[in-house]
């Protein structure tokens, strides 16, 4: 008995040791399929993630930003407008410190998607962006059409974050989305919480130390 | 030795406890929990002589809302800051609270104050 009780303490910490291994691991959200298609006459099955469309948008410099912009970019979106008087003020609050976090650094994006197009103009974009001290290309305002931005924020998960817990007003959950480098969602977090800002901080870190071999799809 | 408070610090206590409720439910997310205000888009609320400067118009901002150019620590603010909905007693409280938060200490604001005030919003 007191041989196995140091034993047993041995074995729970080697599993806790190892399980926190495999927490460093961010998970891959979205759908997944599997496919299967002929490479050089063998037949390969290889798992299909769900990934960000396309899109077309336009940021507060008046310049066209699209998802090839963001190769080779770990970013993290998020739904705003600009006369927001409820959560987004906080969120931008809260996305100030991942953006001071990673501003010096050039594969870490930040993209905010206005739901409010006709009021939030590139001038009004650019004025906002000024106003909360943001410069350079780390962090894009965007704007495009309001149909496809409400589409857009299905495939980041964002409608059906909300559907659960709001139903209508969809779109503008406070939530911010973490997508790798091969658009893939990595994380969800509640922008509106400072501490799960933290762990999207966090995260990313842990995002970027991901060896290339690891993420190659 | 808490009955030796008067009757004047205990509506003080009573305004500033319930005031503090109110402003996290409809001032927080914007000015912030410390009253820091966010960046140049919207103003701290740490500026007591802005604060006393317009102390008679404090309640009608907080009812009809807030806009155009107005300078806070030598700084310009023209946001448009929305009617709170807001009821006089509750302007009364969150007021209370708010002027003697982040560094100020301008004391009790009462209900009678702010209807008096209200009636003159311009």
């Amino acid at each position: 008995m007191k041989l196995l009780i140091p034993g047993l303490a041995a074995l729970l910490l080697w599993s806790a040791c190892s399980s926190n291994k495999s927490e460093n691991k961010l998970p891959v959200y979205g759908n997944r399929e599997a496919v299967t298609k002929t490479v050089n006459g063998k037949t390969v099955t290889d798992t299909v993630y769900q990934t960000i469309p396309p899109f077309s948008y336009v940021n507060q410099y008046g310049k066209t930003i699209t998802d090839k912009s963001l190769d080779g970019s770990i970013y993290v979106a998020d739904f705003f407008f600009t006369t927001c008087p409820s959560i987004c003020p906080i969120m931008h609050r809260n996305m100030l410190n991942v953006y001071n976090e990673f501003k010096n650094g050039s594969n870490v994006k930040i993209v905010s998607y206005t739901i409010d197009p006709s009021h939030d103009s590139v001038a009004v974009l650019k004025s906002y962006a000024d106003k909360l001290g943001i410069k350079g290309d780390n962090w894009w305002l965007l704007q495009g059409k309001k149909e496809e931005t409400y589409k857009l924020a299905g495939s980041y998960l964002v409608a059906v974050q909300e559907d659960k817990a709001a139903p209508g007003g969809a779109v503008h959950s406070g939530y911010f989305v973490l997508v790798d480098k091969q658009k893939r969602i990595r994380g969800t977090y509640n922008g509106t919480d400072e501490k799960e800002v933290s762990k999207l901080v966090t995260d990313i870190k842990t995002l970027q130390a991901e060896p290339d071999e690891a993420i190659a799809q | 030795m808490f009955a030796c408070q008067s009757e004047q610090e205990m509506e003080f206590k009573r305004y500033y406890s319930s005031g503090q409720l109110i402003y996290q439910t409809h001032c927080q997310n914007c000015h912030g929990k410390e009253g820091q205000g966010l960046a140049a888009l919207i103003p701290p609320l740490n500026d007591a002589d802005f604060l006393k400067s317009n102390r008679a118009q404090l309640s009608c901002y907080m009812q009809n809302g807030l806009s155009g150019n107005i300078i806070i620590h030598s700084n310009n603010y023209n946001g448009k800051m929305p009617a709170s909905g807001l009821t006089p007693i509750e302007i009364a409280k969150v007021l209370t609270y708010v002027q003697n938060s982040f560094g100020n200490q301008l004391g009790l604001f009462n209900l009678k104050q702010v209807e008096t005030d209200l009636k003159v919003c311009k």
